[in-house]
């Protein structure tokens, strides 16, 4: 299938800066992000890129700047409501609800889409059922895309660190996000493990047109998947274009990639 | 061989989502159901009716309670004993006020009010966790017992101070008071332990428990992706509450058959909490489990030296009784930290291999 | 109309005609308030090194009381049966690491305070079958009389007991800052792991912070003990150290002193002011409400270490 064509500019950011208490985290960050498109944000560790991603989702509120997504200007809003933006992600230091199942877990992806009745679920048949089994169906269908349908019931606790990370991919995708955030989503996984994480990635842009914007250290895997990659050092921007352009920055080199000495 | 899950496939989720979707658990249940409803009335007599099942079933359905607060939603709370004081109390004021009112009525409603009382009490949990919480809650555990004490109005003005149940029926049975007989209260308690058994065990395998699980593993992570952390541990209170006050209702008018304070102190809190230790945290059966565990276990206490022929003060019984709780709840934490539920699981698990070891 | 005159006037109409008394009832409250921060004190001591809530550290109290007084009552000298008191509580925190937490280590706090209910419980039946239940005196040659400062009585127990406290603070405080060990237990209690992968010996350390709880539960076994008398209700005293450490939060030792003191006198002047008001035995539930409330405003405690969660 191929992929859609980049769309107009579905993500802004403007002269974000962010800091806590003394710590400057990001200083004056603006960049823009096109629908349909894969961005990578790279960038030495404790550069802010975190921070970034959410203030991108609307879990942190900078206290200078903008960010605006489909045209709306993001107002401070509880993180609870923040889920409700369309935005979803998962985060560098896995947040599985390690206590339940594989299953239970992505369904918590679905609870922006369900509506809670604590008498109707108590009852079980009738609407809490019909609910239950309709997103199951949702449910399962991410699990079948992601080749986990051996490890549903199992207590993600249970789970090796790479199958974990795509249950969190799971739990993410069952919001039906229009943008998806990765932190670090291949952060201590082998070759092979890389490879599948990278195709479930190409295959839920090409699929569902997701606008992506994915945290990265793997350089190789950067320069492969992204169309658009932005660098931050020390809470600063770098650079930002295709990764072509990126890779020959005079800065980006010299602060990221390693100075050549002659 | 018995226990073979081969050949039953699950055709639709619903029959993957059942609460027993194995054939031999859903006649192992059936049977069960059947022994509970119809052999041990005709069988069992008064004492092990009156004083070993009833209060059974009544603190299992407390430990279903506190199990959904601590076990499920994650919030440790010391304050069992004050919400079953709570429905108690409310459960006498309402008989007394309006007699007419049907005896299950007058449960649900005391439920409900003690629900109220647990959403008041479990506003702290959004900014307090953890102990801090555990501590909070045992300002409602001491605050609700010294009300129900110190204000006249909860005991109609009593001058004795020693307020009993009043007599009430289901179905032209009498199932509250003195005079009610022991096979007959068995049913009643029994019906309702297990409709609401039921109620819970829905509940905490919908959304909604989920939404409770995932506040109790990692509550940030749960309102970044949407679940409403005000209102899920909320309704937690709530509906544990609704639980713990039914079931201090029942104590005080099926079992004991007056209504005393002292049942609700802050030892009852902790019993209750061993129950759901003991029998398994965020486990419906476990709550059961629990509950017969430390129903049975003083009986056994204080009955061994006399069976061993060792001659023993009562109050030395009760000191040994809590060292054994202590090392019980230690060694089950040591040992199996998900309680009896969790080793049923596990010896159901061998049984699926029996005969071979693996 | 009658209650809220008694509640919102008649108290302090009360207080300002009787100034010498109000300050009575005050100092005593500090003093009491004194005492419980002894006992918060060996929670803080095992929360700071361990990261455990120690529930237990009530039943510690009595334990080492009712040994104290045992001893005593055996006839044995004040001078030995310290000594040999100490050992005990040593004997008893080597057995709480050996047969309980290191059993369970790196299992989830929650986990870690139900197991210290469990010590709990066993340490309160065990002491009263090895040491039986009756209440036992302890009589230490602690001054029973009372002061007289400017028309009011001050118990010269409760000094004393205010001055051994103090003195036990500023000598663990020091030991905290000063010293390796204080460093080691700092380390341990951020983080078990890590602690261990840089050859912190995690058993020996936790026998250490938990000697160093029960001793400091024997002082305040032997304070309230000889104030009390020796019984079970001591127990019960250590619950009250829990609105003290809400206070106060779980990780400071000053904290654990101005919380004592807050609800020292605030459960003091709270009974005596207030409390015919409302029926009396407002001390039940005072310490706690105010706790509550307290907590509302400030999560981890006056003094506590604010908790970060990252994600």
């Amino acid at each position: 299938m191929a992929r859609k064509p980049f769309g107009d500019v579905i993500l802004k950011a403007e002269n974000i800066s962010l800091s806590f208490g003394g710590v400057k985290a990001l200083q004056n960050i603006s960049f823009q992000v096109r629908e349909h498109t894969i961005s990578a944000i790279i960038g030495p560790n404790g550069a802010g890129k975190s921070s970034m991603l959410n203030c991108i989702q609307g879990f942190y509120h900078p206290q200078e700047g903008t960010i605006t997504y489909r045209g709306k200007v993001r107002r401070a809003q509880k993180s609870h409501e923040a889920a409700r933006n369309g935005v979803a992600r998962t985060f560098q230091n896995i947040a599985l609800f390690k206590g339940m199942s594989t299953l239970d877990n992505i369904m918590t992806g679905r609870n922006t889409k369900m509506k809670s009745n604590f008498l109707l679920d108590a009852l079980y048949f009738g609407p809490s059922l019909k609910q239950e089994l309709e997103h199951r169906e949702k449910v399962e269908q991410i699990i079948d895309f992601l080749e986990i349908n051996h490890i549903r019931k199992t207590p993600v606790g249970r789970l090796p660190y790479g199958l974990q990370k795509r249950v969190e991919l799971g739990r993410a995708l069952a919001a039906e996000p229009e943008l998806l955030l990765l932190d670090e989503p291949m952060a201590g996984m082998n070759i092979e493990e890389k490879e599948d994480m990278c195709r479930f990635i190409l295959d839920v842009n090409e699929e569902f047109g997701t606008t992506m914007v994915l945290i990265e250290h793997d350089m190789g895997v950067v320069m492969d998947i992204s169309d658009h990659v932005v660098v931050l050092d020390y809470g600063k921007k770098l650079a930002e274009g295709t990764p072509d352009v990126v890779r020959n920055d005079k800065d980006v080199i010299e602060a990221y990639l390693g100075v050549s000495h002659d | 061989m018995l226990y073979r899950e081969a050949g039953q496939f699950k055709t639709s989720y619903q029959k993957d989502q059942q609460i027993f979707p194995i054939l031999q658990d859903r006649i192992f249940v059936a049977i069960i159901l059947v022994i509970a409803f119809g052999v041990v009335p005709m069988v069992g007599n008064d004492y092990w009716l009156g004083t070993i099942f009833i209060p059974f079933l009544v603190l299992a359905m407390a430990a279903i309670g506190l199990n959904i607060l601590t076990g499920y939603a994650g919030q440790l709370s010391l304050g069992t004993g004050g919400f079953m004081a709570c429905g108690a109390f409310a459960a006498y004021k309402l008989t007394t006020a309006f007699p007419d009112l049907n005896i299950i009525l007058v449960l649900i409603a005391c439920g409900v009010i003690t629900a109220l009382v647990g959403i008041l009490f479990g506003i702290p949990s959004l900014r307090i966790k953890g102990f801090y919480l555990a501590v909070a809650t045992l300002a409602s555990q001491f605050f609700l017992v010294w009300l129900f004490n110190k204000v006249p109005w909860f005991t109609n003005y009593s001058a004795s101070g020693v307020i009993s149940a009043p007599p009430r029926e289901v179905f032209g049975f009498l199932v509250t008071g003195a005079e009610a007989h022991p096979s007959v209260k068995y049913i009643f308690v029994l019906s309702l332990v297990t409709v609401l058994a039921l109620a819970a065990k829905n509940m905490v395998r919908s959304s909604l428990g989920r939404n409770w699980m995932a506040i109790r593993d990692m509550d940030i992570a749960a309102e970044i992706i949407g679940i409403k952390a005000l209102q899920t541990k909320l309704s937690a209170f709530a509906i544990s509450s609704f639980y713990c006050g039914i079931a201090g209702a029942l104590w005080a008018f099926v079992y004991v058959g007056s209504v005393e304070p002292l049942a609700y102190d802050i030892n009852r809190s902790f019993q209750v909490l061993f129950m759901i230790i003991i029998g398994g945290l965020g486990s419906i059966l476990g709550s059961f489990l629990g509950a017969a565990f430390i129903v049975l276990l003083p009986i056994l206490i204080k009955n061994t030296p006399a069976f061993l022929g060792i001659p023993m003060a009562s109050d030395m019984v009760s000191h040994i009784e809590a060292m054994v709780f202590g090392v019980l709840i230690i060694f089950f934490l040591i040992v199996e930290p998900h309680g009896l539920a969790r080793l049923w699981t596990i010896a159901k698990e061998k049984l699926r291999l029996w005969p071979f070891p693996y | 109309m009658e209650i809220l005159n008694a509640i919102f006037v008649a108290p302090f109409v009360e207080i300002a005609s009787y100034p010498i008394f109000f300050f009575e009832v005050l100092i005593g409250g500090l003093l009491t308030g004194v005492m419980y921060s002894l006992v918060a004190l060996g929670f803080v001591l095992i929360f700071k090194a361990s990261g455990v809530f120690n529930f237990a550290q009530g039943a510690m109290v009595l334990f080492a009381a009712l040994a104290f007084a045992s001893f005593l009552e055996w006839g044995i000298s004040v001078w030995l049966a310290l000594p040999m008191t100490l050992v005990v509580m040593i004997v008893v925190a080597y057995l709480i690491e050996k047969l309980v937490l290191g059993r369970l280590v790196n299992q989830e706090p929650i986990i870690l305070f139900m197991a210290t209910i469990g010590i709990a419980y066993f340490l309160d039946g065990f002491g009263q079958t090895i040491f039986g239940a009756e209440i036992k005196s302890i009589n230490i040659g602690i001054p029973d009389g009372t002061w007289e400062v400017g028309g009011m009585l001050i118990p010269e127990f409760d000094i004393v007991a205010a001055f051994v406290a103090g003195l036990l603070v500023v000598v663990l405080a020091i030991f905290f800052q000063k010293t390796r060990v204080g460093r080691a237990l700092r380390a341990v209690a951020d983080d078990h792991q890590a602690a261990l992968s840089v050859g912190i010996p995690l058993t020996t350390i936790w026998t250490i912070v938990w000697s160093v709880a029960g001793i400091v539960g024997l002082v305040a076994g032997i304070m309230w003990g000889g104030k009390l008398g020796v019984q079970f209700s001591l127990s019960l005293i250590a619950l009250k150290a829990l609105p003290v450490l809400m206070i106060g939060g779980f990780t400071s030792v000053p904290g654990a002193i101005i919380g004592g003191l807050i609800v020292g006198t605030g459960e003091k002047i709270g009974e005596v002011f207030w409390g015919p008001a409302i029926g009396g035995a407002i001390e039940d539930w005072f310490a706690y409400v105010v706790a509550l409330i307290f907590l509302l405003f400030r999560p981890q405690g006056l003094f506590g270490e604010k908790i970060i969660e990252r994600v």
